[in-house]
């Protein structure tokens, strides 16, 4: 008889399997290794408290990580640097990491240290976030980190002690959802409008119990930022974690960082990491095409990230919806917002423009915003926050000028933090006010009490503030000789 | 984390679908570094109004909800964030079953850890259930069963889940005794990062 070959793979296959310390059976999860343990100030508390009750020891301290994020505050720092933490709830949270740290022997990136910055900029930004590695953190946005190929998912409390004090966790295998992208994203058009329109597509749970994989042409075409954008966004879809095929944009954006191998061990690295793809015919429990092509820039109209539409478009009538269930949801999210159905999106006024956040709080995403700011005014009613999303971003950010460029035109330029993202630092938007915000969700008060959200790319953020109003970043760009994107 | 074999209870009913972990429990009130007193905070966006006052509609604030046990939400309840402080809160405020036609994935694991049971019923199952607000609900963790009147469901829970469920006991004693397994798992990946 001929040895049959070996089935295809998927790269999630890969990454799976060499991770299992125990596969799974009917009656347990598979026990499933950890190689890199994110932690912030938010979600870790409780989990240390833990340890500690049981007399536990965190077992690998080299594969965790902690930094400062959620409860900092970015008001502009004083001469000499410093911060002040003026919610005392936000700075017990603070010292409780920074004790936690010390005492059980983690490497931490405190408020205002070098490498500070929301988790899922730096983890990258160190060359952490390495191919074919499993990535956790007790934050759903760790799916951005499936940018480098990496399986990366959000847990909670309870399985951050878990990772904590055994580096593993129980998991049942999750399914798999080929996504392939076709074609080329058209000017102005980002990965924020792709995976806004996968989300819609897909809808608010159509990837649950799943990791999906992004492929095709659009995809490969796309920078390591804008990777981490898409990736960022799976969990919107309900998705266990999003996945991309590591490539030369990938090897090249981790070459020379502070943390990835070097030498040698670079060079057995890459043997390694060009081996994790999806095998031609390899098969996905469920599979989605795309035209990327087709897409425009595009703005949530609804109170989850699945309502979205272009913003050359208009906001959609509940009565043409069939589903009782739907309208009734989609009514509900309208009045919530504000709008009438069939009001065109563009010329909606707004009050607030964030851009910032895990999503979109990159160089990359800071000069698209700089590229529609540049020489132009903030509308003089609207409130527009710039936040990098680490130090480091920051730093390369004022060493191209950028910041002058938002300062001139009347934004204001902060520290880094998740900021108005979830807003528990104390950077809200006001009841009722209506904001476009390059963050992840929409959802009903999540960027403070009442708060209205759009959420949108940086180029199209930028486009709101100056116009006051919901805008095409296409009328602002292309107006510009030098306004390719 | 006490053992769940079967609860019988009138159950709250919020039937809006894609209920996220941010209605819940707004970020807001994740400031502390304890899990306990979240269940006053449970649904705060809808539940109080914007100078604090009960907001007279809304389900939780029904004196027939008093004492409720069990929660019977729309589709996809608990999308968004990992923050356990969901679970926290409906624990806190005596909830111990959500019911149902689908909880997303990173909710539905937060809640097992903390005794809350995640019941996912059929769609026929579900409908049933929203049409009887405050009215008395079985669930039987044991044979994995919905009942109400005019409702007999089988729900779906993972085995592993329903043990530790029924068992009252934690996934961090079973992972601690895997701790053989995992430095057997370390030492062939460091002999592998060597050769």
């Amino acid at each position: 008889m001929e040895r049959s070959e070996p089935a295809p793979q998927t790269l999630f296959d890969r990454i799976w399997e060499t991770h299992q310390v125990r596969p799974e059976t009917a009656e347990a999860p598979a026990v499933l290794f950890v190689d890199l343990h994110l932690v912030h100030e938010v979600t870790s508390p409780q989990a240390f408290t833990v340890l500690r009750e049981r007399g536990l020891r965190v077992r690998r301290p080299d594969l965790t990580l902690a930094t400062m994020d959620h409860s900092t505050p970015t008001t502009p720092a004083g001469p000499a640097g410093e911060v002040e933490i003026t919610d005392p709830q936000c700075r017990s949270q603070l010292e409780a990491l920074e004790r936690n740290c010390r005492e059980f022997g983690i490497e931490l990136h405190p408020l205002g240290a070098e490498h500070q910055g929301i988790v899922h900029v730096i983890g990258p930004e160190l060359g952490l976030t390495q191919p074919g590695r499993t990535v956790v953190c007790g934050d759903s946005h760790t799916s951005t980190h499936g940018a480098f190929g990496a399986f990366a998912f959000g847990i909670g409390t309870s399985e951050v002690g878990h990772v904590l004090a055994t580096q593993c966790l129980l998991q049942r295998r999750p399914r798999t959802m080929g996504i392939r992208v076709n074609g080329r994203l058209g000017p102005c058009v980002t990965a924020k409008d792709l995976i806004l329109e996968i989300i819609s597509r897909l809808g608010v749970s159509g990837g649950t119990g799943h990791v999906l994989e992004y492929s095709g042409e659009a995809i490969r075409a796309l920078s390591m930022e804008a990777r981490m954008t898409l990736c960022n966004m799976s969990i919107e879809a309900g998705a266990r974690a999003g996945l991309i095929a590591p490539d030369d944009t990938t090897f090249e954006y981790l070459h020379g960082r502070p943390r990835a191998p070097r030498g040698r061990a670079w060079e057995a690295a890459l043997a390694r990491w060009r081996t994790l793809r999806s095998d031609p015919g390899a098969q996905f429990d469920a599979a989605v095409d795309i035209d990327a092509s087709a897409l425009e820039p595009t703005v949530t109209f609804g109170t989850n990230p699945g309502m979205s539409a272009p913003v050359s478009g208009r906001v959609p009538e509940p009565e043409h919806e069939r589903e009782p269930a739907a309208r009734r949801a989609l009514e509900a999210a309208l009045s919530y917002m504000g709008l009438r159905p069939g009001q065109p999106l563009q010329g909606h006024p707004i009050d607030v423009v964030f851009i910032g956040s895990c999503t979109n709080g990159r160089l990359s995403d800071l000069r698209a915003a700089a590229s529609v700011l540049r020489g132009r005014r903030v509308a003089p009613r609207v409130r527009a926050l710039v936040v990098p999303g680490s130090r480091e971003v920051k730093r390369a950010a004022e060493a191209e000028g950028l910041h002058r460029v938002f300062l001139e035109a009347g934004a204001e330029w902060r520290e880094p933090g998740c900021s108005m993202c979830i807003g528990m630092n104390g950077d809200q938007v006001g009841p009722g006010q209506s904001a476009v915000s390059t963050s992840n969700r929409n959802f009903e008060g999540r960027q403070g009490p009442g708060a209205r959200t759009f959420l949108a790319s940086p180029l199209t953020a930028a486009a709101a503030a100056i116009a006051g109003a919901l805008a095409d970043p296409r009328a602002f760009v292309d107006a510009r000789p030098e306004g390719r994107f | 984390m006490p053992p769940f074999h079967t609860l019988t209870s009138h159950a709250v009913v919020l039937s809006r679908r894609d209920i996220d972990t941010d209605q819940i429990i707004p970020a807001r009130f994740l400031k502390g570094t304890t899990r306990e007193g979240l269940g006053r905070w449970l649904f705060a966006g809808w539940r109080y109004d914007g100078q604090g006052a009960p907001v007279a509609d809304f389900p939780l604030n029904d004196p027939r909800a008093a004492g409720a046990r069990i929660l019977i939400a729309g589709a996809n309840f608990g999308c968004g964030s990992s923050r356990e402080h969901a679970p926290w809160a409906l624990v806190d405020q005596g909830f111990r079953a959500v019911i149902s036609a689908s909880i997303a994935d990173i909710f539905r694991n937060n809640a097992i850890k903390n005794g809350l049971v995640p019941a996912v019923v059929d769609e026929e199952a579900h409908r049933a259930l929203l049409a009887q607000p405050f009215g008395e609900v079985t669930v039987d963790l044991e044979a994995q069963e919905v009942i109400a009147p005019g409702v007999r469901a089988r729900f779906s829970i993972d085995p592993f889940a329903r043990r530790c469920l029924l068992d009252g006991t934690d996934e961090l004693g079973f992972l601690l005794g895997q701790a053989g397994a995992i430095a057997e798992y370390e030492q062939a990946r460091r002999r592998e990062e060597l050769a």
